[in-house]
């Protein structure tokens, strides 16, 4: 028989192990991506001086290069330099860091919805800089943002696999090292394509609703 | 810095094998789009609903589980694919999937009554596909298409992983030998940002020469050149 039913049940214990580590790999990593790509927003934002344009060029050349290689370079480049960390840290600040990049797209376009004449007014009240963002601005700007949110982190949970390249014990290298000490692929590959979608279908789903609720009033 | 001139050539090879598994893949994403797009759009539900599994399923698990899948999990089955096959239907069926999506927002998204207007002239259901929705929606796919190829073009670094020789799997190679790492990715780094910096202009491109003002413009002016012409005629 092709499919070995037994066998399929016995290893998804271990396969549960690596999906508890996708999960964590992933909301930490949209944390860091959530705070990272406001801050590269905001300084985009800014039009500050060498440091703007800077912040743009890296936003391009994140997104213009695979996360795989970028992953590689900070795993076995950076401890050249004496920079080490164990793999797992390497990997969320990684994809933190990748979609982050994209995230400041996302927050550019909240920031560019908010209208004018909310900068005019907090101009015209003589608001500090800071309180207009923090209190006028931001505010807005996220709200139409969450949903984009949303998609990221479900992106994020799929291309999460990628990391098992660096030796980070997600989803992917478990079913993978089951695969290699057994010989047998079908049975954890396949139970590993399913959990993903397991959790990935209703959350993209939960996002798609979210975003009716929260899409700008036309 | 002398190791990547002296492996130059290794990763110009690496470089070519990325490129062909992006064309290669690119078509297929093409063709998996506008097939499972079209069919989502079916009234039939015997078309729809396998449209809809599919795009659901490719889009809802990580590339890398199905290139594995199809590397290593396929030859239980007795079909044992050769990696560049794995990896090109991999990414583009993936990629394709999200690619359908594309397609499908943008015919239903077209204005109402360009179907009606189809229906009101007699025009059979294929035929408003064909002459009517799907140029007009042309235009609109071209952003959402230049993301996904931009995408489609950095996961091809995943292809390395199932032991095609691309350029990842080449950089990995002469890391090993030569132990310059930092020189290899940094340059293998600028060569990816180099290729997805001409795909975007690439597309940037098409955008406006299939940009529907530009069209309707060309239109208008070949109209007045042929009346110009006619007057001549009339004249003479």
């Amino acid at each position: 028989m092709i499919w070995d039913n037994a066998f399929a049940i016995s290893i998804i214990p271990m396969l549960l192990k690596g999906l508890w580590v996708t999960i964590q790999l992933t909301l930490l990593g949209t944390l860091i991506a959530a705070v990272l790509g406001l801050v590269a927003a905001v300084i985009r934002r800014l039009n500050i001086p060498v440091l703007s344009p800077l912040v743009s060029f890296m936003v391009i050349f994140i997104r213009g290069t695979p996360l795989l290689i970028q992953a590689y370079v900070a795993f076995f480049v950076l401890p050249i330099y004496g920079i080490s960390f164990n793999a797992f840290t390497t990997g969320v600040v990684i994809i933190g860091i990748n979609y982050s990049a994209y995230m400041a797209e996302v927050y550019r376009s909240g920031i560019q919805g908010v209208p004018a004449g909310q900068w005019e007014a907090a101009t015209a009240l003589s608001l500090p800089p800071v309180r207009t963002w923090c209190r006028v601005i931001l505010p807005q700007a996220v709200r139409t943002v969450i949903p984009m949110l949303g998609n990221y982190l479900i992106q994020m949970f799929k291309d999460s696999a990628v990391l098992s390249a660096i030796t980070v014990v997600e989803l992917m290298a478990t079913a993978q090292s089951i695969g290699t000490s057994t010989y047998r692929y079908l049975e954890p590959l396949t139970m590993a394509g399913a959990l993903f979608l397991l959790v990935s279908y209703p959350a993209s789903r939960l996002v798609n609703k979210m975003e009716r609720r929260y899409a700008p009033k036309q | 810095m002398s190791a990547i001139i002296e492996y130059a050539p290794l990763l110009w090879q690496g470089l070519m094998t990325t490129i062909l598994v992006a064309v290669l893949s690119g078509a297929l994403c093409l063709l998996v789009a506008f097939s499972m797009g079209l069919a989502r759009l079916s009234p039939h539900w015997i078309i729809r609903w396998p449209a809809g599994v599919f795009v659901e399923v490719f889009r809802g698990t990580s590339l890398i589980v199905q290139m594995f899948w199809f590397f290593y999990a396929l030859p239980f089955f007795g079909i044992q694919l050769h990696p560049l096959t794995a990896a090109v239907l991999a990414l583009g069926l993936n990629e394709g999937a999200y690619a359908a999506e594309v397609v499908r927002g943008a015919i239903s998204s077209r204005a109402k009554g360009q179907t009606e207007a189809g229906i009101a002239l007699g025009m059979s259901p294929a035929l408003r596909l064909r002459r009517i929705l799907i140029p007009q929606s042309i235009p609109a796919m071209l952003p959402p298409f230049g993301n996904v190829m931009v995408d489609l073009l950095k996961n091809t670094s995943l292809v390395s992983l199932v032991t095609v020789t691309d350029l990842t799997f080449r950089a990995q190679m002469i890391r090993s030998t030569t132990g310059e790492t930092a020189a290899v990715f940094l340059t293998i780094l600028v060569m990816y940002f180099l290729l997805s910096v001409l795909l975007t202009m690439l597309t940037q491109w098409m955008e406006k020469r299939y940009a529907l003002d530009r069209r309707a413009l060309a239109v208008q002016r070949k109209a007045l050149r042929e009346a110009s012409l006619k007057d001549k005629v009339g004249a003479l």
